[in-house]
């Protein structure tokens, strides 16, 4: 009964866990695409990297860089979790 | 034959022997086989079918010359079309898995217990398809016409025998390996001549930092000389953009999210093995998209600044063959305005700032096809790309042909109607719908719906509005219940569909910032159609009773992790 109960609860943490994670990158993947890509484009595109003008940069380049990295950073994140609720 | 006739010829023979090889090597013997390649597809090979799958005639031809006339607004498409995997690994792909059954409208109608759920969602998953798959077949035989003088009708046909080969034989299976060939033709095509430009303008190899250098024996900058180039003839700045904020955010996340929602790119992810490479999976598919995606932006620059130096004030008699090639097929047009025998190409602002009238019209269709022509590249590139874009046309419709073939043989048949089919019997079914599919989707290739321009909206907005919130809500809600599910699906695909019919048939003249709702146009109108389903599913789900028991351990035992060891169901027989 009491490895049950302590199972189910771990089950819970992980989801939690999961959910806490997926809310921090979602929040990445919105700064840089809606933030950086379309809101703030003009006040970024002030701003000059070499031929780039920021913003244009993040609308045309930038934001398809950080989306793959967000999805590399999620895989490792969910496999250390999965590991450790494995025990 | 001229020499790029017979390279073009050559390379697409070539090709088409390889995937035609590759489906006799790899056909399915099951129904598990056909319809998620027996759930054992490497995560690699995995995203590289994903990647091809999603990449379709429009994103290999059409994308990179789309953005070349639209400048910065064209982001929305490279932020739209990516930034939708982000949600699939994050929030469908690894749970939809792990639910372990072959479709979409398998899941719906399991966690939502209802045979209407599971119609609502086959109906929506047949539409979305066969709006999409229309559009691949006439990608093929616009190739063909262009490269080897064939007629369309015709380029149409041979794209179906390939496609009937390798979807009704090989199924799931045949599919996913002639995909992963796929890709490598398409991304060696279109990286090939992107990088040979790259070298010739800015002298990097690199696209992506070509793109943002400077010219080749000068300090200006690409950017900045296209940019004075395009107002000094009265166009737009090429870096300044035109869409309203709130436009620009609605049609953004509208693709996004029907990227998401989108059922032949959702059901890649049932052919691996576990969650895990589930995810893996996701991540592979965008690395080999955005290898793509992040170089479109680079042609589009290149393709631009090319055409503005090259055709300006020339003599029309010295215009080089690529131009009098295009002026037969119709996709470029000139019309000597002033009479003085030489091409003038300005933009809207020209009368204000005293420039001679426009008299050149260019197809944004042609941009890529044209590209390795008007940078003189030698003439086996130019048949490499036509070999590219057949890849992507023909990968994205056999991956949306085999969504349709699954919906009616397992969703409708199987499930809804003749539960006791067995198996081999189910198989016989699919392959007969699979090929059925590649007839009507022929049929329309040759005489494409009038409405052809507007269908991509179509396709996304109503994935968006009918498919993302309801898988959504079956993961994160244990609360949600079947009258909210349905009467969500049903009122969001409705609103979203009813307006797009509206601007884009009933009233086209209306179709403007003017007369859209908050100042949303038809492509971005699927974002409004996925809030009203989650309002609407949420005020009825309150007012209705809560699911059974069974359902919140369904849900429990999709957000579990996977056990070490622990094998997920292959089929549900």
């Amino acid at each position: 009964m009491s490895e049950t109960k302590s199972k189910s609860l771990n089950k819970q943490e992980y989801w939690r866990a999961n959910l806490t994670w997926v809310g921090a990158l979602l929040a990445v993947w919105f700064l840089v695409s809606y933030g950086c890509g379309v809101l703030w484009v003009d006040q970024l595109d002030q701003i000059r990297i070499g031929g780039f003008r920021l913003g244009f940069w993040f609308a045309q380049q930038g934001s398809i860089y950080v989306f793959v990295v967000l999805i590399a950073v999620y895989v490792l994140v969910m496999q250390g979790l999965d590991r450790k609720f494995r025990g | 034959m001229d020499p790029v006739q017979v390279w073009t010829l050559g390379i697409v023979i070539v090709t088409f022997a390889l995937y035609i090889g590759i489906a006799i090597w790899s056909r399915a013997a099951s129904t598990g086989e056909f319809f998620v390649a027996g759930k054992g597809v490497p995560a690699v090979a995995n995203g590289m079918a994903t990647a091809a799958d999603w990449m379709s005639a429009a994103s290999f031809i059409s994308m990179a010359g789309i953005i070349s006339f639209a400048g910065r607004d064209g982001a929305k498409y490279l932020m739209g079309w990516t930034g939708g995997y982000v949600l699939l690994a994050l929030l469908l792909a690894p749970y939809l898995r792990k639910h372990g059954k072959f479709t979409v409208p398998d899941f719906v109608g399991d966690r939502y217990y209802s045979g209407v759920a599971r119609v609502t969602a086959v109906v929506c998953a047949l539409f979305v398809s066969f709006t999409y798959v229309c559009g691949q077949m006439q990608g093929v035989g616009l190739v063909f016409a262009r490269f080897l003088e064939i007629d369309v009708d015709k380029g149409v046909m041979i794209g179906m025998v390939i496609v009937f080969f390798y979807a009704v034989m090989g199924g799931m299976k045949g599919i996913t390996y002639t995909q992963v060939a796929q890709y490598c033709v398409l991304i060696f095509a279109f990286m090939v001549p992107a990088i040979f430009i790259s070298l010739q303008l800015t002298g990097s190899p690199i696209p992506q930092v070509g793109m943002g250098s400077q010219l080749v024996g000068s300090d200006v900058y690409l950017l900045d000389k296209l940019d004075q180039l395009s107002t000094d003839l009265g166009f737009r700045a090429y870096t300044e953009g035109t869409h309203s904020k709130l436009n620009l955010f609605c049609i953004v996340a509208a693709l996004m999210l029907g990227t998401a929602g989108l059922p032949h790119v959702i059901v890649r992810f049932y052919t691996v093995k576990s969650m895990k490479a589930a995810r893996i999976s996701a991540f592979w598919a965008l690395l080999f998209i955005a290898i793509l995606y992040t170089t479109a932006p680079a042609v589009s620059v290149f393709a631009r600044y090319n055409l503005l130096e090259t055709v300006q004030d020339m003599p029309h008699a010295e215009a080089p063959s690529w131009f009098t090639n295009w002026e037969k097929t119709g996709l470029i047009t000139w019309q000597d305005v002033n009479g003085d025998g030489k091409i003038q190409y300005t933009g809207d602002d020209a009368e204000a700032k005293g420039l001679p009238a426009n008299e050149l019209n260019v197809n944004r269709d042609i941009m890529v096809l044209a590209n390795p022509e008007i940078a003189q590249l030698p003439n086996w590139v130019i048949g490499l790309v036509a070999a590219g874009g057949l890849a992507a046309a023909l990968s994205t419709a056999a991956g949306l042909l085999l969504v349709i073939s699954t919906s009616v043989a397992h969703d409708l048949v199987k499930t809804t109607f003749l539960p006791d089919l067995s198996d081999k019997k189910e198989l016989l079914c699919a392959r007969i719908a699979a090929a059925g599919a590649v007839v009507v989707a022929g049929y329309f290739g040759m005489n494409p719906p009038d409405y052809v321009a507007a269908v991509v909206a179509f396709a996304f907005g109503l994935a968006a509005s009918s498919f993302f919130p309801v898988i959504i809500m079956g993961i994160f809600t244990k609360r949600m219940n079947r009258e909210g599910a349905v009467a969500g699906m049903i009122c969001g695909t409705l609103f979203t569909a009813l307006y797009i019919l509206y601007f884009v048939k009933i009233a086209p003249e209306k179709n403007n910032a003017e007369h859209w709702w908050f100042g949303i146009s038809p492509d971005g109108i699927g974002t409004l159609g996925m809030l009203i389903n989650f309002l609407v599913a949420a005020v009825v789900c309150a007012f209705t009773p809560k699911p059974p028991a069974e359902i919140s351990d369904l849900v429990d035992n999709i957000r579990a992790p996977q056990m070490d060891g622990e094998e997920l169901e292959i089929s549900d027989h």
